[in-house]
């Protein structure tokens, strides 16, 4: 277990270098990594710190929480087809994304984006979580999934489409792909606090995940509180989807793909599979933020199509085994 | 006693599933829960253990959450393992209740000896889905065993396993009792509770018929009462054979 | 259309006298009509329309499209808001029964085709991005009017003042930065503008000539001297925060200038436009 992680922060760390390094203007490794650090005249430091920094850093962070969100909806729900982006938890973030920024409320208080967000991932999350809880199978869930992200994704239209902007209707595509494209260190520095908050929420269930393996009945009689561990889940993953979601839109599939290669390395162990999936969610969404700026630099390729691309098949996958009867 | 239930009673969706039930295990005691199907078996045991809303008094739900669970492990009937771990961290689950994270010397220690009790080192490495349903049976044991509670619930342990699985796990909670453990187990065949149990508990509708030894208890109108069946016995040395007619 | 719609904006306007004066008198130099010319014009897109207003005869053009009047993008709103308008759609056009109807080349196909098949002469105008096809577009709104003397006045009177606008020296490097992070190149009416007001356009350095796409970090390595960015429309947009990006605050911080309502449609308008960025 020690080598994965080892393996997996090395990997992580060297795609982060490589965000940094990866853009249009063609800087070289020393002057880029000079200009980062040093600082100094002209538009070189601008592009390291100003454009390039933030969205690294948003790479690094907004991965490590789907990541980490969608290991511990997987392990409180006992079922590897939870992820966030797919059971309209980061739907409804999107939702409360669009609506602060509809109203204005964004304007008059930056931080209202992010709470908004997180808002509606809380609503996603509880909705969720009381329609598919532990009991329920499969079905449930992915039924329950289905209806909270078409509510979710036909509330955001209605709003973009009643926009007087004439960008906003567009912008469904944003919200529903995920870009980190021209992000600011403003938007980090919005999005870092709730983000550790709800990743430290998150830790603090990870031995009660674990006790669930064998079972609702089981985990209440070794001191699992069933209550205590749903409502800290549920604040938990909206302190972090929550966030995510207003910065970076939509990203799915990363909390469905990652658990899911990663969690036979760590012996399927629920809280062994959590800070994995972190840096792995983290690996997974900068690799693919490289990615969308060196196939189509230009267009602004959306992120969420490459976590589709790879995590769909995968997804029809994991349907196929579970309705085969096969566990994960 | 580790177990004292007084006067409890459950009502599900308005109706009474147990009522004024009064139950009590002392040290070293392998108590057998029989009765018919529905009369109330599993739910006496999750009413016990504080997982489902009663009246009455259980000295176990009393107890905050962590002390109840080194003061008694649960087995549920279902035998449910959600991911694919290895035979060797699902037993480590039963150290969740104490501190040292599975990874303490005494954790160790309690792991290893659940093991080997159940014969489960050829296994330790094995994914525990992929065995058979009486290795798993016995990992699901193991695990409660690594527990160290003082009582261990057990609904149905034997369901489902062969004949030779059912008298090892009998004779293993036989054992258990001899080491001063309390046991409550509930089981169907009869024949298997009255060889193994110290004590047996009739629940028929809700309400406790008969408790005592096994002798008193499966009385031929006792049985017709709780399972409207009559049944022929007959006394070998290894014990009493109780057929349903 | 869509594209140059957006980025253009109410205020910022420093209009020329001289320019004004002269389009004022355009306007009111219409004549009687001609027997052979068109009787009931519709022009259903906002370039026609300003052309078709600044050359029509009176009583000559019947109805101009609804965003003529919309002074965020039409720079003859005020005149516009003398005219019916209608709202492209084919069953309001033909009930205006007109004997000529101007489009642009983005109109709905569909329309015009319903149209044609209703025995409506519908003629299309491309969008002008150049002075030469600003030009052509003016002498050929004339020929459709026939209104050929108004629009050589307007012609003459467009060239004269271009010369005495345009700007023959070098006046830096400038950028063009739009919502969505979208740059206009050399073969834009907004890269003309940029040309004949004497800058050299950023785009340029990365071979751009249309309107596309330009990574924010391309636009801050080029160091330009002036940024022209799209005006912010009502309500929000995620799509315009790329305009407040804090490298974009630090690359100009005082030069930050906005592009309106003349620099949307290939007409004598760019000239104020022009004229502004001096």
């Amino acid at each position: 277990m020690r080598p994965l992680f080892a393996m997996l922060i090395l990997v992580t760390a060297m795609l982060f270098a490589a965000s940094l390094i990866t853009g249009p203007a063609g800087l070289s490794v020393v002057d880029g990594l000079r200009a980062l650090l040093l600082g100094g005249e002209g538009p070189m430091p601008i592009v390291m710190r100003e454009i390039r920094l933030p969205r690294a850093v948003l790479g690094l962070v907004v991965g490590g929480g789907l990541g980490l969100t969608g290991a511990a909806m997987q392990g409180y729900l006992r079922n590897p087809l939870a992820e966030p982006g797919l059971i309209g938890v980061s739907g409804m973030a999107a939702l409360g994304a669009v609506l602060a920024i509809q109203t204005g409320l964004s304007l008059s208080a930056a931080m209202a984006l992010p709470l908004s967000a997180l808002l509606g991932a809380g609503m996603g999350a509880g909705l969720l979580v009381a329609l598919a809880g532990p009991r329920g199978g499969s079905v449930t869930l992915i039924l329950a999934g289905i209806a909270i992200s078409a509510l979710a994704n036909a509330g955001t239209a209605l709003v973009l489409n009643l926009s007087p902007n004439p960008y906003a209707a567009n912008e469904i595509v944003f919200w529903l792909m995920g870009s980190l494209a021209d992000r600011s260190m403003l938007h980090v520095w919005l999005v870092l606090p709730p983000m550790v908050l709800g990743a430290m929420l998150i830790w603090t269930t990870a031995r009660d995940l674990d006790a669930l393996t064998l079972g609702e009945n089981a985990a209440a009689a070794m001191g699992v509180s069933p209550t205590t561990l749903r409502w800290r889940l549920v604040a938990g993953v909206a302190l972090i989807v929550g966030p995510a979601t207003a910065v970076g839109g939509v990203i799915g599939f990363v909390g469905l793909v990652v658990p899911h290669i990663l969690r036979p390395w760590v012996g399927a162990r629920p809280s062994a599979l959590l800070p994995a999936s972190a840096l792995g969610g983290a690996a997974l969404v900068l690799a693919a933020d490289i990615a969308v700026r060196l196939i189509l630099p230009e267009r602004d390729l959306k992120l969420g199509v490459l976590t589709a691309i790879v995590g769909a098949p995968l997804f029809l996958h994991l349907i196929w085994k579970t309705r085969s009867g096969g566990r994960m | 006693m580790l177990l004292e239930l007084r006067e409890l009673s459950v009502i599900r969706r308005n109706r009474e599933v147990l009522r004024d039930v009064g139950l009590s295990i002392a040290a070293g005691e392998l108590v057998g829960l029989i009765g018919p199907n529905g009369a109330g078996k599993s739910t006496l045991m999750e009413a016990a253990i504080g997982l489902i809303p009663f009246s009455g008094v259980s000295n176990l739900a009393a107890m905050d959450a962590t002390a109840r669970a080194r003061a008694a492990a649960y087995l549920p009937q279902s035998r449910e393992i959600a991911w694919p771990v290895s035979v060797e961290d699902l037993v480590a689950l039963g150290r969740i209740p104490w501190p040292g994270s599975g990874r303490s010397s005494e954790d160790r220690k309690a792991i290893e000896a659940a093991m080997t009790r159940m014969g489960l080192e050829p296994f330790r490495h094995r994914t525990a889905l992929r065995l058979s349903g009486g290795e798993q049976a016995r990992a699901l044991i193991a695990r409660a065993l690594a527990q160290e509670a003082p009582l261990l619930i057990a609904d149905e342990p034997v369901a489902g396993l062969d004949p030779a699985q059912q008298l090892a796990c009998l004779r293993l909670f036989q054992g258990l009792a001899g080491e001063g453990r309390g046991l409550l187990v509930s089981i169907h065949d009869l024949g298997l509770a009255a060889r193994f149990c110290s004590r047996l508990v009739l629940l028929a509708k809700g309400r406790i018929l008969a408790d005592g030894s096994p002798d008193h208890v499966l009385r031929d109108e006792v049985i017709r009462e709780a399972f409207g069946i009559t049944t022929r016995r007959i006394d070998t040395p290894d014990g009493p054979a109780i057929l349903p007619i | 259309m869509a594209l140059r719609i957006v980025h253009s904006m109410r205020g910022f306007v420093r209009p020329s006298r001289i320019i004004a004066g002269w389009l004022a008198a355009m306007l009111i130099a219409a004549g009687a009509p001609v027997t052979a010319a068109p009787q009931r014009v519709v022009s259903m897109n906002l370039c026609t329309d300003q052309l078709a207003m600044l050359l029509a005869a009176e009583g000559q053009l019947i109805s101009v499209s609804h965003l003529a009047r919309d002074p965020r993008m039409s720079a003859m709103a005020e005149t516009a808001a003398n005219y019916p308008v209608n709202h492209g759609r084919a069953e309001e056009i033909y009930l205006l029964r007109p004997d000529l109807v101007i489009a642009g080349q983005f109109e709905s196909g569909p329309t015009l085709q319903m149209l044609r098949r209703l025995g409506i002469r519908v003629e299309v105008l491309p969008p002008a991005e150049s002075i030469k096809a600003i030009r052509s577009g003016i002498t050929r709104m004339g020929e459709l009017l026939v209104r050929e003397d108004a629009a050589a006045d307007l012609l003459a009177g467009f060239d004269r003042e271009l010369a005495r606008v345009r700007s023959d020296h070098y006046r830096g490097k400038a950028a063009l930065y739009y919502a969505n992070g979208i740059t206009s190149g050399r073969n834009t009416l907004a890269g003309t503008i940029l040309d004949a007001a004497g800058y050299e356009n950023i785009a340029g350095d990365y071979g751009v000539d249309s309107t596309t796409g330009l990574p924010l970090e391309l636009v801050v390595m080029a160091q330009p001297d002036r940024l022209i960015t799209g005006a912010k429309w009502p309500g929000q947009s995620r799509s315009e925060a790329i305009l407040d990006h804090p490298a974009l605050k630090k690359l100009a911080p005082d030069t930050a200038e906005v592009t309106d309502r003349d620099w949307v449609c290939g007409t004598p308008f760019i000239l104020r436009a022009i004229e502004a960025l001096q």
